[in-house]
């Protein structure tokens, strides 16, 4: 897990290190470490096993991911390196770090909120209105959606009608 | 010229391939709208969630592949079986039709998986049910996605709604096939791999039904027509998605991006 104690000075504790600068390369505002898909480094004595869970089940990020992670702990030194995928438990935007959250925002995509709050609430389908989402560059709630789907699987096109800047919005999941 | 794979098709293979062939082939329906949505939002929205689709293709059929044991991969499933060997609903295969008839059929795919997807997260299966635990969560963003669009079609002006009601004629005709009891659902339920298909019929009935009396359409009334994907008794449709799906695996065998 991210937050699992480990001493900075062991070998994982630098390869994490060394993950934390490992950019996502769809959003590369975060590193693979603040989206919360890095679930676990295991020293395996010869080498390093790294296991990951992607996000959707289509991202076509996912095999970039795996190789990049390869680069980044190979050239650091950790070779040879293993990718584990892991599928369950699912990834949720609730593995996103704060500072994660603080990074998106910045970068001008508007965070996605919790996702207890809908998890085990059946979808509403008729009547429903779409959660008021914070403009990242002026704050102003007065925005509007524009697609439900973005420029990729996990974000949403928004617009805002104060500062009149389109978004785009990490949709919780 | 690849020859065809040849599958022991036991129940429970062909569990795991009408998941895994629904997801396939109407992941290729919806590709099919890439640089043709209506608008651009649309086009974008469509092909995002043929990605998804075709995902979870992947891993149902890498997943049906491992069960089968010879070892056939997901290319080899997805690319070099014989028609009858895919076992879709027929709803899934028909030509992709207007924007309607998209959102329309979007509607019953997406309630479908949804529910099963809830099912199957309690599957027998670790990997059947790590599959769904993310699977899911996508699910549920394209059924919202469908039921937008439909109540904004279907009460809206009267070409949408003519094009919504045209569209639900041709496609109620396919949603007996879905709920259909058999020998393979009742193998997964007595092993614990997966519902029946039928077991989630009432909360399909319920959440679709809602959707369409909101947007104002009324099914057709049902006649004696019974379509076989399931079964792997396809319409034409399907040899010339497959055409287009298998021609460069057929053609340049082993080929890589």
């Amino acid at each position: 897990m991210n937050d699992a104690p480990v001493a900075a000075d062991s070998r994982t504790g630098q390869a994490w290190a060394v993950l934390a600068t490992v950019l996502d390369p769809e959003v590369p505002a975060l590193s693979l470490c603040d989206l919360g898909i890095v679930r676990d480094v295991v020293d395996t004595g010869a080498g390093l096993t790294v296991v990951l869970t992607p996000t959707y089940s289509g991202c076509p990020a996912t095999e970039v991911i795996s190789q990049s992670v390869v680069d980044a702990l190979t050239d650091a030194g950790f070779g040879p390196v293993a990718i584990e995928m892991r599928r369950a438990p699912a990834w949720t935007t609730d593995w996103i770090s704060d500072d994660g959250r603080r990074k998106l925002r910045e970068y001008g995509i508007a965070p996605p909120g919790p996702v207890d709050a809908s998890a085990g609430v059946p979808v509403r389908l008729v009547g429903r209105r779409a959660d008021a989402i914070a403009c990242p560059r002026c704050d102003s709630l007065m925005t509007e959606r524009l697609s439900a789907f973005g420029s990729t699987a996990c974000k949403s096109l928004y617009r805002c009608i104060s500062c009149r800047e389109p978004f785009e919005h990490f949709k919780p999941i | 010229m690849t020859a065809s794979i040849q599958l022991h098709q036991t129940p429970q293979l062909q569990y795991l391939l009408r998941l895994g062939d629904t997801c396939l082939i109407l992941g290729q329906r919806l590709g099919e709208w890439c640089g043709h949505g209506p608008i651009l939002e649309e086009d974008i929205a469509l092909t995002n969630m043929a990605l998804d689709l075709i995902g979870q293709a992947r891993a149902l059929l890498t997943r049906a592949g491992q069960t089968e044991g010879r070892a056939f991969d997901e290319d080899q499933l997805a690319f070099l079986r014989d028609e009858r060997d895919y076992r879709n609903p027929t709803l899934v295969e028909l030509p992709r039709g207007d924007f309607a008839f998209t959102v329309l059929r979007n509607l019953m795919v997406a309630t479908l998986l949804k529910l099963l997807w809830q099912k199957l997260a309690d599957s027998s299966d670790a990997e059947l049910a790590a599959i769904a635990g993310k699977a899911v969560k996508e699910a549920r963003y394209h059924q919202q996605h469908a039921a937008d669009w439909v109540l904004r079609l279907g009460d809206g002006t009267d070409e949408s709604t003519r094009r919504c009601r045209t569209a639900l004629a041709t496609l109620w005709r396919y949603v007996p096939e879905l709920f259909e009891a058999d020998a393979v659902d009742e193998a997964a339920a007595a092993t614990g791999l997966g519902p029946r298909w039928a077991d989630v019929q009432a909360d399909w009935n319920a959440e679709v039904g809602a959707v369409l009396a909101e947007a104002g359409l009324t099914p057709p009334a049902l006649g004696s027509y019974r379509s076989t994907g399931k079964r792997g008794v396809h319409t034409e449709h399907m040899g010339y998605i497959l055409a287009e799906m298998q021609h460069l695996q057929r053609s340049y065998p082993g080929g890589v991006w």
